[in-house]
């Protein structure tokens, strides 16, 4: 144990000798983006050597299909795990506010009301989160987990096992259920890769530039001596749960959109899928950690990997296996060397007791 | 009932309150199966309590070794991937290898093992989050089990007769799957107030760093809650296979979830350092009954879901109401005692 702390504390010494100023932490970040980008250089090679329809640019369009709404949600994801929380109800809010919009519609509502209807119901919803977590004092984990399951009872209650639009109902608006089929004109980019990547820019210079950003960092870090220096730490968490149940709820409303119909079941389980991305990014669940870039680049590894797997072949089943890989390298690469030290000093130091 | 989980030091009053939950949720069962009699009288009938013993006999299994997991302040998000594993493996063996039918249990126990070892061992030995790991896991053995089903289903014909006996047979009016779970809840229940090896686990959750001062071993007791859940998870997989006698490659997907709500409403703090196993089953019980009470008061089953989510709310918010409550109470204790 006493090995360990003198480790720990002589870790950072060392590292502050190099680069005069730069906080390690940064620096420990950086490698893990760099380790990303290389880890997408191989994803990319591997789909153009092993299909050959990776290098087409429909591939480009399928990905933002399939992984953009997904990775719209990644972004309050994000926020939230690094203020030391974690929002596991995005998924079911996804299906709620696709269900509302749905309900509305068999009800004969004008579509842009019923997305009116549905993003309230996200900012609601989320506030429901927030307030629990930030002013009861909940534990997130908890709250969310009963949220996932009420959001999603609430999405059965409104549509029970309707497939909307029903026999009777009037059709979606071609003209926006075709972001699922069309791309962007003169580009391959789907709306709802375009939508993530200009989320993503607003995402990344509000964490990385503003003192907002800062003040997130310094809550995930030490909740308390945030409090103590002035940062309002309820109000900024209650503000990011709600933050991430409207864009949960914008999620599903996409979602519903380039399917053009919706079941209360939609996007069930995404949740995980959503916290693969974000951990797989380089946030530390422990808040404090992480960057948008790697995020971004989580997105393109996991989007452009299921791409080309699936193009090959590669059944579901075993893009699980590989999704739940790569979440455990993303947590056991950056612990393997304090582990192998760890066992290091074990082994030479057993012998020591014998000696004496 | 004489220790309190991971409290010590608190007055009479304190223990009466904390130990309440066990009798509470009994008090809600009772409320429930009542208020639904009311309305349907076919509800307390043997087949429909049969019927609620067995669907909530799997959830306390996986219970129990949550709960362990969860006082030391982890958390085993395999538990479902695990089951599905395990229930389909050994329904292939009987299909394809006519193995005896008592291997059927030991196999889906020693798969669930393994699965347990793993986790373990990558959370204590490289001192990796947990919630990250067995998520991570619960996509590598659905993955695996995905490519061993690989398309196929197992029938009741190729299942045994003896082994689903387990799932439909009763004694004195009770289903085996009850019996054999209450066993275990009880034996769980019994080592978790009495054993100083888990009394050592209500330590760890409560305070890591005065676990580690007195010498606990954290690692090797944190490894062996994440055996036992990952091995009771394999033995829920066989009792799955019996219970239901069919399998494909999507047995106990969303589990996890459910089995965590259920410890959660059974009173066990998602951070660790209280809860009882005893309250995890009750919590498991519960929500099968709500689910049955439903069905039986003709309120549409959509309802379930949205029931059981409020239902967590109000555990999580009520126990945080009592801790308040209690610390309130026991900081005027003090002042009194000053005053004197």
């Amino acid at each position: 144990m006493s090995s360990d702390v003198a480790t720990r504390a002589a870790a950072p010494a060392e590292s502050t000798g190099g680069t005069s100023g730069a906080p390690s932490w940064w620096r420990g970040a950086l490698r893990w983006e760099v380790g990303l980008v290389v880890v997408l250089a191989a994803v990319l090679l591997f789909g153009s050597i092993k299909s050959p329809h990776f290098t087409e640019a429909s591939t480009l369009f399928y990905l933002g299909i399939n992984t953009g709404y997904v990775a719209i949600m990644a972004l309050p994801v994000t926020f939230v795990i690094m203020t030391g929380e974690i929002d596991l109800s995005v998924a079911s809010m996804l299906g709620l506010s696709a269900s509302t919009v749905g309900y509305l519609w068999h009800h004969g509502w004008n579509v842009w009301a019923a997305f009116a209807v549905a993003l309230l119901v996200g900012a609601v919803g989320g506030a429901l989160n927030g307030v629990l977590v930030a002013h009861f004092g909940l534990p997130s984990i908890a709250v969310t987990i009963g949220t996932l399951t009420l959001f999603r009872g609430l999405a059965e209650v409104l549509l029970g096992s309707l497939t909307i639009p029903t026999i009777g109902d009037r059709q979606f608006p071609s003209g926006l259920t075709d972001i699922g089929a069309n791309s962007l004109p003169g580009s391959q980019l789907s709306w709802s890769m375009l939508i993530f990547l200009v989320l993503a820019v607003v995402f990344g210079i509000v964490l990385h530039f503003t003192a907002l950003g800062r003040s997130m960092v310094a809550i995930g870090l030490q909740p308390e001596a945030a409090q103590f220096a002035g940062i309002r730490v309820r109000r900024i968490k209650l503000g990011l749960f709600v933050l991430s149940g409207v864009l949960s709820a914008f999620a599903g409303i996409l979602d519903m959109l380039q399917q053009a119909s919706v079941t209360y079941d939609i996007g069930t389980g995404l949740e995980l899928n959503v916290v693969a991305i974000v951990l797989f990014g380089g946030v530390s669940i422990f808040g404090g950690r992480g960057t948008i870039v790697g995020v971004v680049l989580s997105v393109a590894i996991v989007g452009s990997l299921q791409m080309a797997l699936t193009q090959i072949n590669v059944s579901a089943d075993k893009q699980n296996i590989v999704t739940g890989v790569l979440l455990l390298i993303s947590v056991i690469v950056p612990n393997g060397g304090e582990a192998l030290r760890r066992v290091r000093d074990r082994l030479r130091r057993r012998p020591l007791p014998r000696a004496g | 009932m004489t220790a309190v989980p991971g409290r010590t030091g608190g007055g009479p009053a304190v223990l009466a309150l904390l130990r309440a939950r066990e009798v509470g949720l009994l008090v809600l069962i009772a409320l429930v199966v009542l208020i639904t009699t009311v309305k349907n009288s076919h509800f307390v009938e043997a087949n429909s309590v049969q019927q609620m013993l067995s669907g909530a006999a799997l959830f306390a299994l996986l219970g129990v070794g949550e709960t362990l997991v969860i006082i030391t302040r982890n958390v085993d998000l395999s538990v479902g991937s695990v089951l599905g594993l395990a229930a389909y493996v050994v329904g292939y063996l009987f299909k394809y290898h006519h193995i005896p039918v008592w291997s059927g249990f030991l196999i889906g126990t020693l798969i669930g093992a393994a699965a347990g070892l793993v986790n373990g061992l990558i959370v204590t030995v490289l001192r990796v989050p947990s919630l990250v790991v067995t998520l991570g896991m619960l996509y590598v053995i659905r993955g695996i089990d995905g490519v061993i089903v690989n398309g196929d289903q197992i029938d009741p014909a190729s299942i045994p007769n003896s082994f689903t006996a387990v799932g439909y047979r009763t004694f004195l009016g009770v289903p085996w799957l009850a019996i054999i779970v209450a066993v275990v809840v009880a034996g769980a229940g019994y080592a978790m107030r009495s054993f100083r090896s888990s009394r050592e686990l209500y330590a760890i959750g409560s305070n890591p760093d005065a676990a580690a001062l007195a010498g606990i071993p954290i690692g090797r007791r944190v490894f062996s809650a994440f055996l036992i859940s990952g091995t009771l998870a394999g033995l829920a997989g066989s009792l799955f296979l019996a219970l239901h006698t069919q399998i494909n490659n999507n047995g106990g997907i969303g589990y996890e979830l459910i089995v965590v709500t259920a410890v959660v409403v059974g009173g066990v703090a998602i951070f660790g350092g209280s809860g009882s196993v005893v309250g995890a089953a009750l919590g498991a019980l519960l929500l099968n009954v709500i689910n049955q009470a439903l069905v039986a008061a003709r309120i549409s089953a959509f309802w379930n879901q949205a029931i059981a989510g409020a239902l967590l709310l109000t555990a999580i918010a009520f126990d945080r109401w009592l801790s308040l409550r209690v610390t309130r109470s026991l900081q005027s204790a003090e002042g009194a005692h000053h005053e004197l």
